[in-house]
């Protein structure tokens, strides 16, 4: 579904993105976690060629077969059309205002896949119900005002899911959400991939709901993956030094405290312009080498599957 | 939404007698003495009298308002005292010629002043922006009578394609239609780069916002998100500067008629104030305030009408 | 604050600048008596003499613009002047006393609104005859609830700040806290807002001379002479560029300084308008 590698993003001298390899299978569902400001949404924007105009991209990105790396705006609309879909942080925002949410729906079944007003009508009432509104025909005449923070992501994924696409990446969808209506849209995504067979890339911060959505996880840290791996393995015996910072950091995990934002490892990410040759977390990291500040430390293979960058692996046999 | 659509006609009502009351004041009491400022400061005491008498100015001030009030509702707007007609005949016979022009410039005003307005919008910071900046820049300096001046220089002293000015009566439709393109384009290119301005940056606006995104990410092409997500959202601020050119247009007009020496209401202002007929200038104020006023009120319903927002917490 | 000075801060004050000194010089030299008639001499062309030819009378162009440069900075001085301290008055009356005197100075406000100079100007002629102090009172009309709009709520923001809440706690009136606090505050506002209103009533002046209802002769005005230059636009149409060319670099200073002036002293709004 994707193969992505080398992918690197820029804002004149400073790096969003370096060097971030990628993989995904048709099916698959990816987690990808760290701080705000790691560089996860900019990696959800690079798989969907929405990258603020301003960004350079390079490397090499292939998106459900297609080489991306070069495309014009063209090649990507029309993959985004039918092939590939995002869901984002803001519900509350993310739909137009001045439209009823169904016409709203109904706008790419209509365009893209060219069904008439009925067909469009009734398919979009079905999207409505698949994502869980209850009364969708009622619903669809609503605006966006009108519904709830929970209502409205369930509109935005069915817009989302209009049509069909292989992969469907979710930015941190249910940051802006109460704790137990997040729950119910994580729920909501993991059947919804499984049903349809449909790869998902799951951001967030949240390491309790990577947990419970994902199969794998990368963990990411200053616009690279910093390790990576079958979600359970990570959790249980993270390697790379700010996996474990995270994992230490974490809030306990009854419902009230899920939305509490996450990071506490000390110390802050460093501005992307001034940060330092070799590891990126030099600095912040408690088990830090005299090479580790000179030297990058290179992704090293664990088990198949699974991998860190850095230069203090404990124990690869685990 | 009832209780709103009420208070707003209230106010909107409110306004209107308030208008006529600053009309009324300034030009019947503020002078002193009407009879003298129609028969000028030289007459004799018996005819200011005499006129008195035949404008009822000889009655108290309050019933004199009451009675102009009161015969205006029923669009009796008194007797020209220079033509001798009723104001309302004058009235009716020149909107045949003022309405149709200040439609057609409002029009012409929104047509371009929009469209300008999005291309900038959609061209942000390259040169097709650059331009239509610098346009509307000098459009909102140049006086509208002086831009009318240079037109007929050049389309009718020089290339001699259309009229100087002077209007046919609608009787010959292609003539008449032919004598106003000038006036209209003089009135909707100045007021146009106001609204091209206030479009252009409500569009950047709406540009930043999330839905934005969302209908980028559905995969539409640009140019329908341009137009069915982001000009319906940058709309609703320029309706109010709409409302307000409204003003713009009709007092244009009044400019308009006389550098285009078109005989609509504008023309008879010039004309009354010249001959001192003080209650026809006295009557055309007032409608044109009203028509002002009435564009603002109207504006202020369509908001609702087009934002579900408002709807919803004025339900 | 004051980071870089945007372009149209540049353009805007030397345009300023070049129309105030020309108004200046002209008040003690022009390069022929502007009133000066010269029948014989009419419809000259532009020559070394007379740079921009003579009129239908034989004046000197030259000397006619830049005695009307006078009447047109004069009449924005006062009309602005005028209209801008009352209104800023009202503004700060609503936003200091609130309750109803804001409900009453709102509501006059909303009926300024109503009245486009144009119509207050027709009223006052009709009533009391066409004249200059006529059209600059119209002007000045029109700019109340401009202002009143701008030092409401300009006013209102100040008034949440710490000092002013002290100054209340110590027990100082609101008259002498709107004195002393609250109006040193707000001019950089009202100052954005008197330059725009500049360039507005000067080309309000222009059409209110060039409708007849302004400068009346033989005070030179730029409308005036338009009016005048029109009559003739088959003779000579060059009369009627150079009156209109003066009004655009008048509008268009006074309006491109507003704007910079704003840009630099209100960078919120400058990068909304980018
Ligand atoms: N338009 C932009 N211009 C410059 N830098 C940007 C822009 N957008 C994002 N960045 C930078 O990219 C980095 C990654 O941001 P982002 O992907 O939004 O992080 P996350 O989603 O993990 O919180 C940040 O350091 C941010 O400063
Ligand atoms: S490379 Fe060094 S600094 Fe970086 S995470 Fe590993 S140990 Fe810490
Ligand atoms: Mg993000």
């Amino acid at each position: 579904m994707i193969r992505a590698s080398g992918i690197t993003v820029r804002f004149g001298s400073h790096a969003a993105l370096r060097d971030v390899s990628l993989q995904l299978d048709p099916g698959q569902r990816l987690g990808i976690v760290g701080e705000s400001g790691s560089g996860k949404s900019m990696l959800g924007l690079t798989l969907m060629g929405m990258l603020p105009s301003s960004a350079k991209l390079d490397g090499q990105l292939h998106v459900d077969g297609q080489d991306m790396s070069t495309a014009a705006d063209r090649q990507w609309r029309s993959l985004r059309a039918r092939r590939v879909a995002m869901v984002f942080q803001e519900p509350a925002s993310a739909l137009n205002p001045l439209r009823r949410v169904g016409d709203t729906v109904m706008e790419p079944l209509r365009l893209h896949l060219r069904l008439d007003r009925k067909a469009a009508q009734q398919r979009m009432l079905e999207l409505l119900d698949e994502t869980g509104i209850q009364e969708p025909a009622l619903k669809a005449r609503q605006y966006p005002h009108e519904l709830s923070g929970g209502q409205r992501q369930r509109v935005l994924i069915a817009l989302a899911l209009a049509c069909d696409p292989a992969l469907l990446i979710a930015d941190e969808p249910t940051t802006a959400l109460d704790a137990h209506v997040g729950l119910r849209i994580t729920e909501l995504l993991v059947r919804l991939a499984r049903d349809r067979g449909m790869a998902l890339v799951f951001i967030s911060h949240d390491l309790a709901a990577v947990a419970r959505t994902v199969d794998d996880v990368a963990v990411m840290y200053g616009g690279e993956v910093v390790e990576r791996g079958p979600v359970a393995e990570v959790l249980r015996a993270p390697q790379h030094p700010y996996t474990q910072g995270l994992l230490a950091a974490r809030p306990p995990l009854d419902a009230g405290q899920l939305r509490r934002r996450l990071p506490v490892v000390p110390g802050n990410v460093p501005a992307m312009a001034d940060l330092p040759l070799g590891c990126r977390f030099a600095g912040r990291c408690h088990v830090e080498l005299p090479r580790c500040a000179a030297t990058r430390p290179s992704e090293t293979s664990l088990s198949p599957g699974r991998s860190a960058a850095c230069h203090h692996l404990p124990d690869p046999s685990i | 939404m009832q209780v709103f659509l009420l208070r707003r006609s209230l106010g909107f009502l409110a306004t209107l007698f308030a208008v006529s009351v600053i009309v009324f004041l300034v030009m019947n009491v503020l002078p002193g003495d009407p009879a003298v400022t129609i028969l000028g400061i030289d007459s004799t005491e018996d005819a200011r009298a005499a006129l008195r008498a035949e404008l009822g100015l000889d009655r108290p001030l309050w019933q004199r308002y009451g009675a102009w009030v009161w015969d205006a509702v029923r669009g009796d707007f008194g007797t020209s005292y220079f033509f001798r007609v009723p104001v309302s005949e004058l009235i009716a016979e020149r909107l045949p010629l003022t309405l149709p022009l200040a439609a057609f410039g409002m029009l012409a005003t929104v047509t371009l002043g929009v469209t300008l307005g999005i291309i900038a919008a959609a061209q942000h910071g390259r040169p097709g922006d650059w331009a239509i900046m610098l346009l509307s820049q000098l459009g909102i300096a140049i006086p509208a009578f002086w831009l009318s001046i240079l037109l007929v220089l050049l389309f009718a002293v020089k290339l001699r394609w259309l009229p100087p000015g002077g209007f046919p009566g609608w009787d010959d439709p292609v003539l008449a239609l032919r004598s106003l393109i000038l006036p209209t384009a003089a009135l909707a290119l100045v007021q146009s780069a106001v609204l091209a301005r206030v479009t252009r940056s409500s569009a950047l606006e709406v540009m930043r916002l999330d839905f934005v995104r969302t209908a980028r990410a559905t995969g539409l092409a640009p140019r329908r998100i341009l137009g069915r997500h982001i000009l319906p959202n940058a709309l609703v601020p320029i309706v109010t500067i709409v409302g307000m050119q409204v003003a713009g247009v009709v007092t244009g007009t009044i400019v308009i008629e006389n550098v285009f020496y078109l005989p609509g209401l504008g023309r008879l202002v010039f004309q009354s104030i010249a001959n001192r007929d003080l209650f026809t200038v006295q009557a055309l104020v007032v409608l044109f305030a009203a028509i002002v006023v009435t564009a603002n009120f109207l504006v202020d319903i369509a908001y609702v009408l087009i934002d579900p927002r408002l709807k919803g917490r004025l339900a | 604050m004051i980071r870089r000075a945007p372009v149209n801060l540049w353009i805007g004050g030397a345009l300023v600048a070049m129309m105030t000194a020309i108004a200046l010089l002209s008040l003690v030299w022009t390069p022929y008596d502007h009133t000066l008639l010269d029948i014989p001499a009419k419809f000259a062309a532009p020559s070394a003499e007379h740079w921009l030819g003579t009129d239908q009378l034989g004046r000197d162009v030259v000397s006619l613009l830049m005695a009307a440069s006078v009447n047109s900075l004069t009449v924005a001085f006062v009309a602005v002047g005028l209209g801008g301290a009352i209104g800023t008055l009202l503004g700060l009356a609503a936003s200091a006393w609130g309750g109803w005197v804001e409900a009453i100075v709102m509501r006059l406000v909303d009926l300024g609104f109503a009245f486009p100079a144009l119509l207050f100007a027709i009223m006052l002629a009709a009533a009391f005859g066409p004249s200059l102090s006529n059209a600059i009172l119209a002007i000045a009309f029109i700019n109340i609830p401009v202002f009143a709009r701008v030092a409401r709520g300009a006013a209102n923001q100040i008034w949440t700040r710490d000092f002013v809440l002290a100054g209340q706690a110590a027990g100082m009136g609101r008259a002498a806290l709107t004195r002393d606090h609250i109006l040193p505050n707000i001019a950089a506002p009202i100052i954005v807002q008197a330059t725009i209103e500049f360039a507005v009533a000067i080309l309000a002046e222009a059409a209110l001379s060039y409708l007849g209802l302004g400068a009346q002769p033989p005070m030179p005005s730029w409308g005036r002479m338009l009016s005048e230059a029109q009559t003739l636009m088959y003779l000579a149409p060059e009369l009627a560029i150079y009156p209109g060319l003066c009004i655009i670099l008048a509008v268009l200073g006074f309006g491109l300084l507003g704007d910079g002036l704003r840009d630099v002293t209100d960078p919120r709004l400058a990068r909304t308008r980018a």
